[in-house]
């Protein structure tokens, strides 16, 4: 008999050698005359035990991690297909705490199923929100996304459910479903995870999406940085396309959607909806004013639906369990889930799906399991390059869109970067203006000229002789971050200052050297 | 560290099949961005005698080909290395030591960002985020990323990629 074993096809796995460790269990697998089956999943999340590697047994999936090739005699030794002991012996993955203690909605299938696979998808409820999404009509769908109070995951948090039914509202002859795939941000990963893991799960939200507000056509505008996850996506959209789930009449339905895949060129800009619609028309990534807004006047001038991946990607479980029951998740305005992204200097990393409203501790501590380096941790960055440096004294502050604003901070697309006390803040800071002037698109000038200034006074910060001369630095510096707060036209101007002052706010013994 | 792919085989730059490329893209969403990574495909860069041609392809003018072609970090101007070495500078590979790494890498190579190898092997490249960022700090060499990328680690994949290198040559 055939045993099955899986091992992830994803960026994280293949990036610590998976793809080595599939040819040299095929070997071995081959010496040994031992007939199997390697199944490509994604990735289940959990970086830190990457390669991953699951046999199917008669007891369930036996997991052993982090595998690598050296191991793979000792494991045929070890007789791992029947979940035989070996040091990288994990058992039932699902039951670690590293698991168990999460809330997998939208990542329910993740790293659990063959990626590309549809009637792997469909075995673990895929497309049951989009045949309910056919049963009703665009007010029931936009009414269920609008019930489950999905806010868009890009990090802007904005109501999904109004962005539709402003689509939706637009009398055109032609409309788009455009998902922003420009995943820039360092410290996040859950569009690539859930693209390369379960990227039926987004072609499917996008298929509602486009029946919801009458568009026949969606892109996916993919960050260049990712080029496994394109011939991932390319293979899933082939395979709902021949499963009669993408293409014309999508089952009977007499409704059309096709996906095609953009590729970026590196330009991080390009996250931002504006200039990403500009990019995808060929042009410059270079923002556009607003208004008018993308989903009156976007792509090519036509009412546009830009979201996040996981903002699509979420779509599925709120037409499959209703949008009532995803709002059973979280708290306040921050419903249902978010899949948190734990990296840098971190001993436990990877993705962690959980409802609003658990602590950064809580995140940090019970999840990351501290520090990589085993330092003391002494600084977080939340939401990205554009996001607040927290100190140690704000861990207790909840993950939750309102309450992590209150504490001067951004949840933006919930990537966690963890820093030990090596860290040098000053120079974080200086690292956002310099992002910040190597990225900006130019168009306005705050953010053009201010971000190359703002190198600038931070260095003459670092390096003044008396503490007068760096007071009046810091007030040219605040003055500075004014500036660029409320006069850039994106949020890549407006809100580098967020890392920035935050550096200077709770590390301001740093700029003393 | 192993080697996970072999060197990318960039053809001799012309013009003919450069426009070929092109003129598949004319009439698509966003053909212009389409028919330049094709062509840094392709060839690894864009040589400046494109400029002119995809004008022509595209209805713009030079002007606006090269505003274009000049955005995008990806859209090469001259002919790169063997190899494309790209090194996260982003926050979460910097928190695990992506600075230092970088400093010995460049040591190591003998060049800075945007350089190529006097023997022709590497073009290093800075990189902000591969999306890799619990398994820091991350390279892409061509299309391939490394995590949890040593200097030692480092040293090892440079050695058998340049005897690729030279395996290929011959």
């Amino acid at each position: 008999m055939s045993i099955k074993i899986y091992i992830p096809r994803e960026t994280t796995a293949d990036s610590l050698g998976a793809e080595l460790l599939v040819k040299a269990i095929s070997t071995e697998a081959q010496y040994r005359n031992q007939d199997l089956e390697i199944v490509r999943n994604g990735s289940r999340g959990a970086c830190w035990l990457e390669p991953l590697l699951e046999v199917e047994t008669e007891s369930g999936r036996i997991a052993y991690g982090p595998v690598t090739t050296e191991d793979v005699a000792d494991l045929f030794d070890a007789d791992f297909l029947a979940g035989g002991k070996h040091p990288s012996l994990l058992g039932d993955v699902e039951a670690l705490p590293w698991f168990a203690n999460q809330e997998r909605l939208t990542f329910a299938r993740c790293g659990i199923i063959e990626a590309t696979s549809v009637s792997a998808y469909e075995s673990l409820g895929g497309y049951v929100g989009l045949n309910n999404a056919l049963a009703t009509d665009s007010n029931g769908i936009i009414q269920e996304v609008s019930d489950s109070g999905l806010r868009g995951r890009g990090g802007a948090a904005f109501p999904t459910g109004i962005k539709w039914r402003t689509v939706a509202d637009c009398k055109a002859d032609q409309k788009y479903i455009v998902c922003n795939a420009d995943e820039g941000d360092s410290g996040t990963f859950s569009d690539r995870m859930i693209m390369e893991g379960d990227p039926l799960s987004l072609v499917e939200g996008m298929t509602i999406a486009g029946i919801a507000v009458g568009a026949d056509k969606g892109y996916i505008y993919l960050r260049s940085e990712y080029p496994l996850t394109q011939v991932i996506l390319e293979e899933a959209i082939a395979n709902a396309e021949a499963a009669g789930y993408l293409g014309e009449n999508i089952q009977g339905s007499g409704k059309n959607f096709t996906i095609e895949v953009f590729m970026g060129a590196g330009a991080y800009i390009c996250g931002e909806e504006t200039s990403l619609l500009e990019s995808l028309e060929g042009k410059r990534g270079q923002i556009r004013f607003k208004p008018p807004l993308p989903a009156i006047e976007g792509l090519y001038g036509k009412p546009t639906v830009v979201n996040n991946v996981i903002s699509l990607a979420s779509v599925p479980v709120i037409l499959e369990k209703g949008g009532k029951h995803y709002a059973e998740y979280g708290q306040g305005r921050s419903l249902g889930t978010m899949p948190f992204q734990l990296g840098g200097n971190i001993k436990q990393g990877g993705l962690v799906e959980k409802a609003f409203g658990l602590t950064l501790r809580q995140l940090i501590e019970d999840f990351g399991a501290g520090t990589a380096t085993g330092r003391p941790l002494r600084a977080i960055q939340v939401g990205g390059p554009l996001g607040a440096y927290f100190p140690d004294s704000l861990l207790d502050t909840p993950l939750d869109y309102e309450e992590f604003a209150k504490a001067g901070g951004m949840l933006g697309h919930g990537g966690v970067v963890v820093f030990d006390d090596s860290v040098d803040m000053a120079k974080q800071a200086r690292f956002s203006m310099e992002f910040c002037a190597v990225e900006s698109c130019g168009k306005c000038t705050p953010c053009r000229i201010g971000s190359v200034r703002g190198m600038e006074v931070i260095d003459r910060i670092v390096e003044a002789e008396t503490a007068e001369a760096r007071a009046a630095e810091h007030i040219v510096l605040k003055d500075l971050c004014e500036t660029m707060e409320s006069a850039s036209l994106c949020a890549m101007g407006g809100l580098t200052p967020i890392p920035v002052l935050s550096a200077v706010k709770h590390f301001a013994a740093d700029f003393e050297q | 560290m192993q080697q996970l792919a072999g060197p990318i085989k960039y053809q001799e730059w012309n013009l003919d099949l450069a426009r070929k490329a092109a003129q598949e893209f004319a009439d698509h969403t966003g053909g212009l961005m389409k028919a330049l990574h094709k062509i840094q495909e392709t060839f690894g860069y864009v040589d400046d005698s494109a400029m002119l041609m995809l004008g022509k392809v595209f209805n713009l003018s030079r002007a606006e080909v090269h505003g274009v072609t000049s955005f995008y970090h990806d859209f090469k101007r001259s002919k790169p290395g063997t190899y494309t070495v790209k090194v996260c500078q982003a926050e979460a590979c910097q928190a695990m030591g992506s600075d230092k790494l970088t400093e010995e890498i460049k040591a190591l190579l003998g060049v800075d960002f945007h350089e190529t190898t006097a023997s022709g092997d590497f073009t290093l490249e800075p990189v902000y985020c591969l999306g890799n960022c619990a398994c820091s700090p991350n390279i892409m060499v061509d299309k391939q990323t490394y995590g949890r990328v040593s200097v030692d680690g480092f040293k090892a994949l440079a050695d058998s990629l340049a005897v690729a290198a030279k395996a290929e040559a011959v």
